[in-house]
């Protein structure tokens, strides 16, 4: 096969067609769209974040599991960004992007540590610390909220400013989107994951560390959550106690738009990624071609049942074409 | 096939491998008691014996996934303890099962090298030399598989190829193969046997375990025979015999444990003819009549509950009738067939006759739930009182009603699943390994059970892998080989070495 033709087979070429038609699609009914500083601006801004938390998300997924709460540890540690402005006045703004990659990891750790050692489905433990993250976000929160004058405007600039042309924000993301797809596809734990999730009783037997694996996809996945709540209060300026709610199900979604299975082993983070921007374009495609509010969940929900859909047949269609490929 | 004989082991100081004396227990359930093996290098040594013969357990042993109890095992003459399937396999052990496990969405490449993919700069896979190895492994072992596939759809014989060049690369001084030609074909066992033949002449040492003893002769040059737990004997495959072999699988007392009551057979209740699905099972034909206990014997694997399930509806048949009582069933209709009067306990109780969570008598009614609706509803009296009456006839032992089934030992959940299905008012029972599982004294109460509902005029059929629950229960023998009837056998010539014999060759031979 061609490297062309391979590019081609490629299931998140055909996501990233889809992107490409909603932005023509939609610039050709409003050439504001994407030919103004601000639509251009949007365009890449508005799905980085949620790309972070995806990728984040892909991760955990390719392994046979979920994460539920990363919304939650968005909304926590978003709030716990504009904390540390308000309670260390003058610390470094670098220092909130450590604070919060480890924050986001420890609740990663605690998600992962229970599926781990508690044998419980990740989709039962981590709906459960969806809510219990909300709640502690919610009792210290209480009414208050941070606003963008708590926070000193070098770091609020990082939200909104670009460089050439390409905002912050967007250049973390690929970077690290980058890391994460070469670290999967290029190393042993990287490929690891992928046999666990594929079949977690025959990693077992081929005596790979499946534990300490997985407990890393969740740490990983906690933690991107947390950069992904850092600029958040960057890129948004207030944050409030329901910050990032209802992330979970975009990040979910984004994956399995991306092509990563939900049952795990097949899918890459590019995937995830282009899926996340699918996912928040059409979002904001829908308006300006008209279509009216209450649709544009719907929409997405025939996303993801399509992109369902889309696999099985695939599927379908792969495993018939190799079980005769082995008669030839 | 007979290029075994000259190639017999060099004798050498140490055994690759030596085991001796290895005792399991699982509770109160002994698995083993006299495991005791050796292999030499450049050897392929057969392990044979009945189901529950403790073969499986003395590999599980040697894989590092159980942990023996009390005896010796050395390898290369070191003492070893494995704690874990890893250990074993850093100590050079291989295992090939029947049906091995790989990564479906991974590449064939990908499965030969995970978790030791050769690396390069920034510890990146280097996925072409990879492939290459790939290849090169493939090449000595002279089959051909694309190893950029994915190994979803590969071929049962083909995943074995894959494990077998794993443990090449791994350079395993052991290799087991679990019974590694029992789902191929013909076509497939020989080119099995010609890479086994080439490992053999590489000095490695290979256990081969399998039922097929045409095939231990054609390929082994050494057998061990175990029975029970323990070990029997180990001879030169060229001073044995086939049915010397089959002497020391079944030699014990089978004459006591199970006796089925003396009844009068009636009329014919179950008629099956030449019930035929490709690929499972092929002209199955039998009666069963009213009173008699007809066993469907033959090895684990051979198509035997595939047959009960499609009598009774469950899977479906490409061709043949099933007659109860003189009138044809429709084909894959199990409503159909419990309504005419068939019930199936199944073999694996727990997944496919309970549900654990759920109390005694919720279970025990399962299957009449229709006839105890008043307008749809079903009362806990209702339920109850069907429940006491067969609770109190089969003895279950409980503390009550509403103890969920999960909590009862083997023997009464097994009970309670033959009281769901004997509220049915069946003609005729299937059972399906009644006993696996359970203990000794348990197990002679289910049989007197089974004695006694044949008394009632039951017509059962009963599958069995073990030898004497058949000899000592059954009026009639079917052995079933391969898919087919091999032997129909009657009582009083029924003996462990003429269902053995019928249960390992195929019908022309066994004839």
């Amino acid at each position: 096969m061609t490297r062309l033709g391979h590019l081609l087979k490629q299931r998140e070429t055909g996501i990233a067609l889809a992107l490409i038609l909603v932005v023509v699609f939609t610039t050709a009914k409003n050439p504001a769209f994407l030919f103004s500083t601000d639509g251009w601006r949007d365009l890449l801004l508005t799905p980085s974040i949620l790309m972070l938390v995806a990728v984040g998300q892909a991760i955990v997924i390719i392994t046979r599991n979920v994460d539920l709460s990363v919304g939650s540890v968005v909304g926590l540690t978003a709030y716990l960004t504009g904390r540390v402005f308000i309670d260390l006045p003058g610390v470094p703004w670098p220092l909130v992007f450590v604070i919060g990659l480890v924050a986001g990891g420890l609740l990663g750790l605690i998600n992962g540590a229970l599926v781990a050692f508690a044998k419980v489905p990740a989709l039962v433990i981590t709906l459960g610390t969806l809510y219990i993250y909300r709640g502690i976000n919610v009792m210290w929160t209480g009414s208050d909220r941070i606003n963008s004058s708590d926070m000193p405007r070098e770091f609020l600039a990082l939200g909104t400013q670009s460089l050439l042309g390409i905002p912050y924000l967007t250049i973390i993301a690929l970077v690290v989107l980058v890391i994460a797809g070469w670290y999967l596809h290029t190393q042993r734990a990287g490929r690891e994951l992928y046999a666990i999730g594929s079949d977690p009783a025959a990693a077992h037997l081929y005596g790979l560390k499946v534990t300490q694996r997985v407990l890393a996809a969740f740490i990983v996945c906690g933690a991107l959550a947390g950069l992904a709540g850092v600029l958040y209060a960057a890129r948004y300026g207030t944050v409030n106690s329901q910050a990032g709610s209802g992330w979970e199900l975009d990040a979910v979604g984004a994956a399995v738009i991306g092509g990563v299975a939900i049952f795990g082993g097949s899918g890459t983070v590019w995937g995830a990624a282009i899926g996340a921007y699918l996912l928040l374009t059409i979002n904001r495609a829908l308006p300006v071609i008209g279509v009216q509010d209450f649709w544009q969940r719907a929409v997405v929900g025939v996303l993801i049942l399509g992109a369902i859909v889309l696999d099985r047949v695939l599927a379908v269609r792969q495993s018939k074409r190799l079980t005769e490929a082995r008669n030839r | 096939m007979s290029d075994t004989s000259e190639q017999t082991a060099q004798p050498s100081a140490h055994a690759v491998l030596e085991l001796s004396r290895i005792a399991k227990a699982f509770g109160a359930v002994v698995a083993l008691t006299n495991g005791t093996l050796r292999l030499e290098r450049g050897s392929i040594h057969a392990l044979v014996g009945e189901n529950g013969a403790g073969k499986s357990t003395l590999v599980k042993i040697i894989s590092g996934l159980y942990q023996r109890d009390a005896g010796e095992f050395l390898l290369a003459g070191e003492s070893v303890d494995f704690t874990s399937t890893a250990q074993a396999k850093d100590a050079g052990i291989a295992v090939i099962y029947q049906e091995p496990t790989l990564f479906p969405d991974l590449s064939v490449t990908e499965n030969l090298f995970m978790g030791r993919q050769p690396r390069g700069a920034l510890g990146m896979i280097d996925r072409r030399a990879m492939r290459s190895e790939a290849l090169a492994l493939f090449e000595r072992l002279g089959v051909r598989i694309d190893p950029d596939r994915p190994t979803l759809g590969l071929s049962i014989a083909d995943q074995q190829i894959i494990e077998i060049a794993k443990a090449i690369s791994l350079d395993a001084r052991v290799l087991i193969m679990d019974e590694p030609t029992a789902a191929l074909s013909g076509v497939e066992v020989d080119r099995l046997f010609a890479v086994a033949r080439g490992l053999r002449d590489e000095g490695r040492a290979i256990l081969f375990i399998s039922h097929r003893f045409d095939e231990v002769f054609a390929l082994c040059d050494t057998v061990t025979v175990m029975r029970d737990g323990a070990y029997i004997a180990t001879s030169p495959i060229g001073d044995t015999t086939v049915a010397e072999i089959v002497r020391q699988m079944v030699g014990r007392d089978v004459t006591t444990l199970f006796p089925k009551q003396e009844v009068p057979i009636g009329d014919v209740v179950l008629e099956v003819d030449g019930l035929t699905q490709p690929g499972v099972f092929t002209d199955i034909s039998f009666v069963a009549r009213a009173g008699e206990i007809v066993a469907l014997a033959g090895l684990v694997g051979a198509g035997r509950s595939e047959i009960a399930r499609a009598v009774f509806g469950v899977d479906p048949y490409a061709s043949g009738t099933v007659k109860v009582s003189g009138k044809v069933l429709p084909k894959h209709k199990p409503a159909t067939a419990m309504a005419a009067g068939i019930a199936l306990v199944p073999e694996d109780r727990r997944q496919q006759g309970l549900v654990l969570e759920s109390s005694v008598s919720r279970n025990a009614t399962l299957a009449i739930r229709k006839q105890l609706a008043k307008f749809g509803l079903i009362t806990s009296a209702a339920e109850n009182q069907s429940a006491r009456v067969w609770a109190s006839r089969l003895e279950v032992k409980t503390a009550s009603l509403d103890t969920e089934v999960g909590t009862l030992s083997g023997g009464n959940q097994q009970k309670v699943v033959l009281g769901k299905w004997l509220a049915t008012d069946p003609k005729v029972l299937f059972v399906d390994e009644p006993t696996r599982g359970i203990d000794v004294g348990t197990k002679a109460e289910v049989h007197r059970l089974l004695s006694e509902l044949a008394g009632q005029g039951l017509a059962i059929v009963m599958i069995s892998s073990e030898l004497p629950e058949v000899l000592g229960m059954a009026d009639r023998v079917l052995v079933v080989h391969e898919g087919r009837i091999t032997a129909d056998i009657a009582r009083a010539d029924a003996t462990a070495e003429s269902v053995m014999f019928a249960a390992t060759h195929s019908a022309e031979e066994a004839a």
